[in-house]
């Protein structure tokens, strides 16, 4: 009996009290939008939003409804994270494995590269490259172009866009060389596996990644042109680059400190990860005769990697979620178009604000379910 | 037959080369030395590009020169090891020195020699550099937001009081050391509310009051991440011990607090806290702004909390719950007693880290309309008496930010390393 008592009075206990505090709450906003006139209810996100964004991906205006809104943040949103992923990592393996180098500067460089970047809070240096970097720039008539065809401006950045003629061939040409490489690189696992042949697959792929494309340009009728850039006058002061593709400066600079900011961190990783491998594995892959390259390619990596992996995935989540600071400089992401101007515009704040969140606890429990699974599945099964 | 190997030195003649190899590359960082100091080209007369490529190529023949593995020369093999075990080596080495080289003059014009500090207004700031004018005026700004000036003695002596009863536990008499926990997690955050709550925004003992909304700068920031971080270690104990708990209710409550908090991005969750909360609220109950945002972010910070608590916990081996319970002690006693001193203990380093994070979150709160210091940035630099002078106000903050988060994480490096040899 006191056994059973033990037991379940204090789940019971504690079940009654999250009742209690969710019930309590439910009361109060209940007979609060009572009072206020507001009704509770996702309807809203029918109707028409009547605002306009900056900057979207997908087509947009203000007739589309809400929830194209938020499809357009959601997609600006991840359009940010995608860009400062690619550039944190590049930086952060950089970094990383410069901590690493025998030579005293570069690792103290890198270092003092990380200890800078980490310990200056996020907000802090977005505002920094928004309105004190970026704002030195040139003005767009004054912008000398950078590698000839693209433009550095105080408005924003101005690259050539790509105009596509059977694109849809290109892509099933690339589609077919990466199931050709995949199918080759099985063929040389399974080569080596038996015969004990090495077939130098990195080559191969390059080749065919090459080829294959190429091909569709020569057979497939798939032309590229560049449209580039061009300025144009639209009052006696006043220029403007028109053509091409305008990235905004909210955007660089939110890509730059997100990249920046992060890619300490990431630096971290791969330092811990490449410094988790015992020195014993290098040694006794050295003693059964593999080539330094080898050593690094077949043994090191795929330890380290082990490592490096669950906590760089985490610092990826992370950079998603802190790009949500791009609020603070009017970058239009999900925070921006849909908790600020639609919330701003329909008053649902307690509609509004649970989709945000909950947008980003999917975001985040998806790639922690994806993280686990990965985990569970490189774990070093010991015998 | 003798192979002859230009450019590479050997034992006999390592000292015509290494004075050789100096000398070269003496002359390469001069020419870069005088290019970035006295903007002299001292290459002139070459062409275009081998101008910017000539220190290069020289400094990297210099260095090949004195490349040689146990000289016998001391410094000489300290000097090869270090910087110079390849041309690759080198050459990065080279680069780095070059780029430092060529970066300090602007930057030291800029900071220093062009830069102003004298005078009131924005007319004293007549050089190119930097404008410390601009943050001399508004330092007060900064440092406590729209404090009355009168009354900036108040923050400070409030500081000071909870600094100083923040280290009673150091001078705590042996007899009084087993409250000690009882004190930091009760009685401490109780005080300092008092004394924050009496001194700050007084309203009785004749000090007049301040509302929160003329609270800020740097002073704020301190406030929110202090009781942020005495609210949310409690808090993050409590959900660490449900996660670890057998009861499964209590179990998934505090898995799903968990993983929703760290899940969502703060500054949805101080959305939350200005736009959601008050409906949640019952009526004609009014609760201040920073109160509510204290709130939010010490849930928010709790489950982070919860986690490297976890971390710890996870981390004892099992003979200690084994141990405490054969000894016949209940859940309570064996955490109290047992399993919370040592865990804790392992996850100082952890937790310091994760008020770290927390300090560096609270420029968030700008978002929601505290200016705090990142906000006093923001007013400033609107300010048309004042415009065009946010490089030198996000330099400045950047340099504070900087101070105190690389202390803090130095701090907490100290404690790993103390903690670590004691086990």
């Amino acid at each position: 009996m006191n056994n059973i008592l033990k037991k379940f009075l204090p789940q019971i206990l504690a079940i009654l009290f999250v009742v209690l505090i969710f019930g309590f709450l439910t009361i109060n906003a209940q007979t609060n939008m009572d009072n206020r006139g507001i009704d509770f209810g996702f309807g809203f996100l029918s109707q028409e939003s009547s605002f306009d964004v900056q900057f979207s991906l997908i087509e947009y205006s203000g007739s589309d409804s809400y929830a194209r809104a938020f499809l357009v943040g959601l997609l600006n949103t991840l359009l940010v994270s995608f860009i400062s992923i690619i550039f944190c990592t590049i930086l952060g393996v950089i970094i990383g494995v410069a901590r690493l180098s025998s030579n005293y500067l570069i690792k103290n460089s890198a270092a003092w590269y990380v200890e800078f970047f980490r310990n200056i809070p996020l907000l802090l240096q977005i505002f920094f490259w928004y309105y004190a970097a970026l704002r030195a720039l040139p003005l767009p008539e004054k912008a000398d172009a950078w590698f000839g065809v693209t433009y550095m401006t105080v408005k924003g950045y101005y690259i050539p866009a790509m105009v596509w003629e059977n694109l849809n061939v290109f892509l099933y040409c690339g589609l077919a060389a990466i199931i050709s490489i995949i199918v080759l690189r099985n063929y040389a696992n399974n080569l080596r596996d038996t015969k004990g042949k090495q077939v130098p697959v990195l080559l191969y792929s390059i080749a065919l990644l090459i080829v294959l494309p190429l091909l569709s340009f020569l057979f497939g009728g798939v032309s590229l042109e560049f449209e580039l850039p061009q300025l144009k006058k639209l009052s006696k002061i006043s220029y403007i680059y028109e053509g091409g593709i305008s990235l905004p400066p909210e955007l660089i600079a939110l890509v730059l400190a997100l990249s920046l900011y992060t890619s300490t961190f990431v630096a971290e990783c791969v330092r811990a990860g490449i410094e988790g491998v015992s020195k014993g594995q290098k040694e006794a892959a050295a003693s059964v005769g593999l080539t330094p390259n080898q050593v690094l390619k077949l043994v090191i990596m795929p330890q380290a990697l082990r490592i490096i992996i669950p906590p760089t995935t985490n610092q990826y989540l992370n950079l998603t979620k802190n790009s949500s600071l791009a609020a603070a400089i009017a970058y239009p992401d999900l925070v921006l178009v849909f908790a600020g101007t639609a919330l701003m515009q329909t008053g649902k704040a307690i509609e509004i604000v649970s989709i945000t969140m909950l947008t980003y606890l999917t975001i985040s429990l998806t790639i922690a379910a994806i993280m686990n699974w990965y985990n569970k599945k490189i774990e070093i099964k010991e015998k | 037959m003798q192979t002859i190997n230009f450019l590479k030195p050997n034992r006999n003649n390592i000292k015509n080369y290494s004075i050789i190899g100096s000398v070269l590359i003496l002359i390469s960082l001069i020419d870069v030395i005088s290019n970035a100091f006295l903007k002299i080209n001292l290459t002139s007369f070459l062409p275009g590009s081998l101008t910017i490529l000539f220190p290069l190529i020289l400094g990297l023949i210099g260095l090949n020169m004195m490349r040689i593995d146990y000289s016998g020369n001391k410094t000489l093999d300290l000097l090869n090891k270090n910087i110079n075990t390849n041309n690759f080596n080198a050459l990065l080495t080279l680069l780095i020195l070059f780029s430092i080289i060529k970066a300090l003059p602007p930057s030291l014009s800029w900071m220093i020699l062009d830069a102003n500090i004298s005078g009131d207004s924005k007319d004293a700031c007549t050089g190119t550099g930097a404008c410390w004018t601009y943050i001399k005026v508004w330092f007060r700004r900064f440092m406590y937001g729209m404090y009355p000036n009168e009354f900036h003695w108040r923050i400070n002596t409030a500081f000071i009081l909870v600094i100083a009863l923040g280290f009673v536990g150091y001078f705590m008499k042996e007899n009084l050391k087993k409250y000690l926990a009882l004190y930091y997690v009760i009685i401490y955050p109780i005080i300092a509310y008092l004394v924050i709550y009496y001194l700050i925004s007084g309203g009785s003992f004749g000090l007049q009051w301040v509302e929160t909304g003329a609270w800020g700068g740097l002073s704020l920031t301190f406030i929110v991440s202090f009781f942020c971080l005495i609210f949310c270690f409690p808090l993050g104990m409590i959900f660490a011990l449900g996660r670890r708990s057998n009861l499964p209710v209590i179990k998934y409550i505090s898995i799903c607090y968990i993983e929703f908090w760290r899940g969502v991005p703060l500054i949805t969750v101080l959305f939350m806290s200005s736009v959601m909360f008050p409906m949640f609220l019952p009526e004609d109950f009014f609760m201040d702004k920073l109160v509510r945002v204290i709130i939010a972010i010490t849930l928010f910070e709790a489950a982070y909390c919860a986690e490297v608590i976890r971390g710890g916990l996870q981390s004892l081996p099992r003979g200690q719950y084994d141990a405490a319970k054969s000894l016949g002690m209940g859940y309570w006693k064996m955490h109290i007693f047992v399993i919370l001193p040592q865990a804790l203990k392992l996850v100082i380093p952890g937790i310091a880290n994760t008020f770290l994070a927390l300090v560096k979150d609270t420029p968030l709160i700008f978002v929601v309309g505290l200016a705090e210091l990142a906000g006093m940035l923001a007013l400033a630099k609107t300010n048309p008496k004042w415009l065009g002078f946010a490089m030198e106000g996000y330099i400045f903050a950047s340099i504070i930010f900087w101070i105190i988060c690389y202390a803090m994480s130095k701090y907490s490096y100290n404690l790993e390393a103390k903690y670590k040899t004691e086990r």
